[in-house]
């Protein structure tokens, strides 16, 4: 099929059509109004998947589905989008997680402080604003969506989640805040350059990377744009929001908002940091090493350490995230597309694993995992499928995450080795949070109240994991579907930053 | 010489305005202080506008009395009400918009 | 058939996906399919060894691309089978042994109602070791290591109601998994040095390479054997593991996935042949955990422990055949063949005494089970003779061997591989004369029976192996020769001659079976095992205090750190932001209370402000 669609555009409308719909309706009852949900984001996955397919890999331009509209000319900034392969693939992840999570979380809006209603119109308008700061090519418009993305996710851990939900928001978006005004300060910096060096000012992505910045100046504005990435990311010692916004949040929120929002993060790091600062990055380069080291093995020990499954998880992010900025800052083009590989599927991985958990939770009545044990034995699909959704995330062979971590460790290695192999002491880390969680609510003999309460997977449940966990299964055996799109970005951002792979210590001449 | 007459006027009408406002506690009292005030900056711009030439500042006096005019119906129909249900028109007795 | 070798590993996993995914519907055939399928890949086996063996020597190795699996820059890691006469030895070992522990299954396990399940994992784990043998490079090597790691997983916790099962389970997987970093770090560091990962480059680079990369890597390398292949210091999971069913023991912990390790060292035998203190190193590994698992086993009453403790040191001489380089590489890959013949044979005959006595594992409470079980006893019999090294059967020709190529390397060497089979012929005698001879000890409401015939004909196949295997593969398929293209193979030089060595290792053998049976058939056993012994004795027992060591050093000190970092993450990270969150609070509770109300106390702010900023416009203006 080649259609020539203004496909970002459209990804942007529909859903943000759908939510005003679904707004605007009156007179349904809440199956209608889940449903309507559903179907809008079922549309933007089809239409997301078709502009995939109308990718062209071998293009030589930089980004692909460009549009550009007139926004604001007195500041330089205009409505311009255009996708390369790494947000590419990010639209999708987003784009097909959306109505996972919608049809998936059905319940789990119910009986809430909000409503239904506003629990799908916020997803949506989540969602539009997720493709548009992946597919923003005017930093200015990239902010907009980076900061505005926060007020339905506020919304959707505040109003709907668990006990300490309006704590988890307010500290989520202070967070968030905090970074997105040290971004806005460098923003502005960058445009105060621009204007001193092209006469007028200007947000232009493309533009930006003519500038010729010095050394401590490219430091300052690399911090702004850094520590909002960082603490998006989360790279420890920012991290401190994730386990609560993803252990108050619902399933699906915290679906979202781990496996999709936090990759604004690293995307932004590969997007904006590298080709804008280049300079800066080698400056901070060791620090921000240290940073992802510590936080790969701390995020792994406090994940042993947790009583709560969603927190649990929220943990493990912690740590696969310093997998994935120790990645893009190794400079290699396994480490940034091992990264790039990795954003997608820790998404996808994050998002069963959290999926399944919310099925457990919301059976039992219960996050903690002392109230569950011997799941397995009253519902075996379930612990199978959360089996597996664990063993994509301790990163085994044949599923998709093993490919990205490896990468990541070996284009890491190449270049540092020493990094490299503290790193790997995660993989041990990484077995043990999995196999204690699922040994402590998966095995032994059922308690009375889990034998009462916890069934088997519904048909609705198997409809939304099942291609999740399909996608997992192929992307770890042909990992080059994803691949082949991202390779290109990743040499031209390799270009870009100056960096080359280093050669075979040991080759014929010796 | 002239001038500056005016403007010591100006100043000791606005001082006795700002005393007026710190020592007295009836609304009344403090609200024709506080007009007194206003007043004095008028006779400070009319002085200024006549020594410059300008009509600038004739205007702005304008402005001000049409404003101090308006404000006046506000303030003394809030100092009206506050007597009506408090019986006092002290303003240290309205004191509820504090922490 | 070589073009459809891809079959060998499909066809189980089509059977594992079938199984897991059909549910319950597959019940009724499922344990069918699994063997059917398990067969079917034994059977492609043979007809890739037959179209091998029409090649002459140098045109044997086959590399079948399947697809391009991870290309990255440089990184470039094809999906491809290597068949050679190192890949194919696994793969007839492997899915013959398969076979037949399936269908032992199909009666051993046939009450249990999660059979379809069991058998689900067996065609897991046959693919996936599979996969590990014929892979042609050491990433996919990887996907099939960590595969047959997550079968045993699987396995060991297959009944999974029982803590213990559970805890066994997840302890196998994770020290696996820290011989696993080994292995990343090996690929890692071959990409780094070589820029390839494959067999075939990886060994051509090896030969220009420095000592030290090469040393590296082998020491990597080793960490990775040592996790698979229960070696120490990495072998505390492998006791443990007798937790799973005994079909499992037989298949995945003794015969096939625990020798991984020594097939992964041969494998990369290129590297070790330049790095003298790598190989210095696989043998001291292998020397101590030969010795070590042979002491466990003379303490142990459960008879599943037992025979893991031979296991571990079992490998261990084979562990220590690779490290002998070119002498030793064949004879270590022979020795693992007939150690999977007897080992696998033994267990199943183990499976089998348990299956009659109630699944009693004690051997405390055996005895005398020759007259019960005839056929159990005549095939352990075999497994029992071949393991101890008595001629014609199969282990004297293997282990033999090994000793010989030892003593090549160096007389200690020789002298500890000696020791080991005097204490293998002790542990041994002593698990056959507190199982089959004795008085009967038997707990009461026990009746000793025979199994049935889909039991005992795979005992009785392996037996026939068990006997015959050696010389077979000696004399009729000449291994050195057939192996030789693939890893190398030299003739020892220097030590012992034979005609010394066999009568020397024969009378050693002897001595160690006497003591045993001397200890343990005639005198009487008691039934509750002594307390009164040796420090020797109880640190057998326990293991040698392998895990006693982890818990002290990891275990205790990992939960105490996890414990004060989720208390640090709460009270320190967590509690910097909040402190300072908490700080603007307080600030701005205590200037609230400026705003007290009195509309007068405004005004004369507001006049301090005023009187403040003239007086600095006076002095400024003034300067």
């Amino acid at each position: 099929m080649n259609l020539s669609l203004p496909y970002l555009s459209l990804l942007i409308a529909i859903p943000t059509f759908g939510a005003v719909f679904v707004g605007l309706l009156r007179n349904s009852n809440e199956d209608q109004v889940r449903k309507i949900g559903v179907f809008f984001s079922l549309i933007t996955a089809v239409l997301a998947i078709l502009m995939a397919v109308n990718y062209d890999q071998s293009a030589n331009n930089v980004m692909q589905f460009v549009e550009t509209y007139t926004w604001i000319p007195a500041l330089g900034t205009s409505f311009a989008l255009g996708v390369d392969g790494i947000s590419l693939t990010l639209i999708l992840l987003a784009a097909i997680l959306v109505p996972v999570v919608l049809i998936a979380g059905w319940k789990e809006s119910e009986g809430q402080r909000g409503s239904v209603r506003q629990y799908v119109v916020l997803t949506l308008v989540t969602e539009a604003m997720m493709v548009g700061v992946f597919a923003a090519t005017d930093v200015f418009l990239f902010y907009v969506f980076f900061e505005a993305i926060l007020i339905p996710m506020y919304i959707l851990i505040g109003r709907f989640g668990g006990a300490r939900a309006s704590y988890a928001a307010v500290k989520f978006l202070l967070y968030s805040i905090v970074g997105g005004l040290l971004m806005l300060v460098s923003l502005i910096g960058l445009w105060v350059i621009s204007k001193e060096q092209f006469g007028a000012g200007t947000f232009d992505w493309f533009a930006l990377q003519d500038l010729q910045i010095d050394g401590p100046t490219q430091n300052w504005l690399f911090l702004g744009f850094f520590i909002a990435f960082a603490i998006k990311a989360p790279l420890f010692p920012f991290h401190t929001w994730l386990p609560d916004a993803a252990g108050e949040a619902t399933p699906g929120s915290a679906t979202l908002l781990v496996g999709v929002l936090d990759k604004i993060g690293t995307f932004g790091m590969i997007r904006y940091l590298l080709p804008l600062f280049p300079l800066a990055v080698d400056y901070f380069r060791p620090v921000i090493i240290v940073m992802c080291l510590v936080g790969i093995i701390y995020g792994a020990l406090l994940a042993i350490g947790q009583s709560d499954i969603k927190r649990l998880i929220a943990y493990t992010s912690v740590s696969h995230f310093g997998f994935i900025a120790l990645g893009i800052f190794a400079y290699t083009s396994q480490g940034l597309s091992g990264a790039s590989l990795y954003m997608i599927n820790h998404g996808f991985s994050t998002a069963a694993l959290f999926l399944i958990a919310g099925f457990m939770i919301s059976r039992r009545g219960s996050r903690y995992i002392e109230d569950f044990g011997g799941v397995a034995k009253v519902a075996p699909l379930l612990a199978g499928t959360f089996l597996l959704a664990g063993l994509s995330s301790l990163a085994l062979p044949g599923m998709s995450s093993f490919v990205s971590e490896f990468l990541v460790l070996t284009g890491t290695f190449t270049r540092y080795p020493v990094p490299a192999i503290i790193a790997t002491i995660g993989i041990v880390l990484a077995a043990l949070y999995i196999l204690l969680m699922i040994q402590r609510t998966m095995t032994g003999e059922p308690s009375d109240e889990v034998r009462s309460t916890v069934g088997e997977l519904t048909t609705r449940e198997k409809f939304a994991i099942t291609p999740v966990i399909a996608i997992i299964l192929v992307l770890g055996f042909f990992p080059q579907i994803v691949l082949n799109v991202v390779n290109p970005t990743i040499e031209r951002v390799m270009i870009l930053v100056g960096a080359t792979d280093p050669l075979p210590t040991q080759g014929d001449n010796k | 010489m002239e001038l500056n007459n005016f403007i010591l006027l100006s100043a000791i009408l606005f001082s006795i305005g700002a005393v007026g406002v710190l020592v007295r506690r009836n609304a009344i009292v403090v609200f024709m202080s506080v007009e007194m005030m206003l007043n004095a900056a008028n006779l400070a711009f009319v002085t200024f506008a006549k020594a410059n030439g300008s009509i600038d500042g004739q205007v702005i006096a304008f402005f001000v009395m049409v404003v101090a005019a308006a404000e006046v119906v506000v303030g003394l129909s809030i100092i009206v009400s506050i007597f009506r249900t408090r019986r006092t028109a002290s303003i240290d007795e309205a004191s509820l918009l504090k922490f | 058939m070589t073009a459809y070798a891809w079959l060998l590993v499909a066809l189980p996993l089509a059977g594992a996906a079938v199984l897991l995914l059909g549910g319950k519907r597959t019940n009724a055939w499922g344990h069918l399919l699994g063997t059917a399928m398990s067969l079917g890949s034994f059977g492609v086996g043979v007809a890739t060894l037959i179209e091998m063996l029409a090649k002459t020597a140098e045109e044997r190795e086959t590399i079948i691309h399947l697809w391009d699996w991870i290309v990255v820059g440089t990184f470039h890691v094809p999906v491809a089978l290597q068949l050679d006469q190192l890949s194919i030895s696994f793969v007839l070992l492997i899915t013959g042994v398969g076979s037949l522990i399936h269908i032992y299954s199909i009666g051993y396990m046939a009450h249990d109602e999660n059979r379809r399940k069991f058998f689900a994992y067996l065609n897991l784990f046959i693919a996936a070791m599979l996969v590990l043998v014929l892979a042609n490079n050491y990433m996919l090597l990887y996907v099939g290591w960590e595969g047959v790691g997550l079968a045993s997983y699987l396995l060991i916790g297959f009944w999974i109601h029982k803590p213990s099962a559970a805890t066994a389970a997840k302890k196998a997987f994770v020290v696996n998994r820290v011989g696993d970093v080994g292995l990343s770090l090996a690929v890692m560091l071959m990409f780094t040095a070589f820029g390839t990962v494959t067999f075939g480059e990886v060994n051509a680079a090896a030969e220009s390479a420095s000592t030290q990369t090469a040393t590296w890597i082998g020491l990597a390398l080793l960490l990775a054997a040592c996790g698979k292949s229960a070696q120490f210091p990495l072998q505390s999971w492998l006791l443990d593991a007798m937790e799973g069913p005994t079909p499992v023991s037989a298949l995945i912990h003794a015969a096939t996935m625990v020798t991984a390790g020594v097939y992964l060292i041969a494998r990369s035998h290129a590297i070790y042949d330049i790095a003298p203190i790598a190989q210095t190193a696989v043998i001291v590994i292998g020397g101590i955990t030969l010795i070590m698992g042979a002491i466990i086993g003379t303490a142990k009453d459960d008879i599943k422990k037992g025979l893991a403790g031979s296991t571990m040191s079992q490998i261990g001489y084979m562990i220590l055949g690779v490290g002998l380089g070119p002498v030793g590489y064949v004879f270590a890959l022979f020795h693992l063949i007939t150690h999977g013949f007897f080992k696998a044979g033994m267990f199943l005959g183990a499976g089998s005494v348990m299956h009659g006595m109630h699944d009693d594992v004690n051997m405390r409470h055996y005895g005398n089970l020759r007259t019960a079980m005839k056929i159990t006893y005549a095939t352990f019999g075999m497994g029992f003779l071949a393991i101890i090294g008595i001629p014609p059967f199969a282990g004297f020709w293997s282990k033999d061997e090994i000793i010989r190529a030892a003593f090549s390397h160096s007389p200690l060497t020789g002298i500890v591989t000696l020791i080991g089979a005097g204490i293998t012929a002790f542990y041994m005698t002593r698990m056959m004369a507190m199982t089959f001879f004795g008085t009967a000890r038997w707990q009461d409401d026990v009746h000793p029976h025979e199994s049935p015939k889909s039991m005992t004909i795979p005992m009785m196949i392996l037996s026939i192996g068990s006997a015959f295997g050696g010389m077979l593969l000696l004399f009729v398929a000449n291994i050195e020769s057939w192996l030789e293209p693939v890893v190398g193979f030299e003739h020892a030089h220097g030590g012992p001659d034979s005609s010394v060595l066999i009568p020397v290792t024969l009378t050693i053998v002897a001595i160690g079976a006497m003591m045993g049976w001397v200890q343990y058939a005639k005198r009487e056993v008691p039934l509750l095992a002594p307390t009164d012994v040796s420090i020797f004795t109880k640190a057998a027992r326990a293991d040698l205090y392998g895990d006693t060591f982890n818990e002290a050093v990891f275990m205790r000190p990992g939960q105490y750190l996890t414990r004060s970092l989720v208390y640090v993450d709460n009270k320190v990270v967590d509690g910097v932001v909040n402190g300072t969150a908490g700080l603007v609070g307080v600030v701005a509770a205590q200037l609230r209370r400026t705003q007290t109300g009195f509309v007068r106390s405004y005004a004369l702010v507001m006049v301090l402000g005023v009187v403040v900023i003239g007086a600095i416009a006076a002095i400024v203006g003034m300067a």
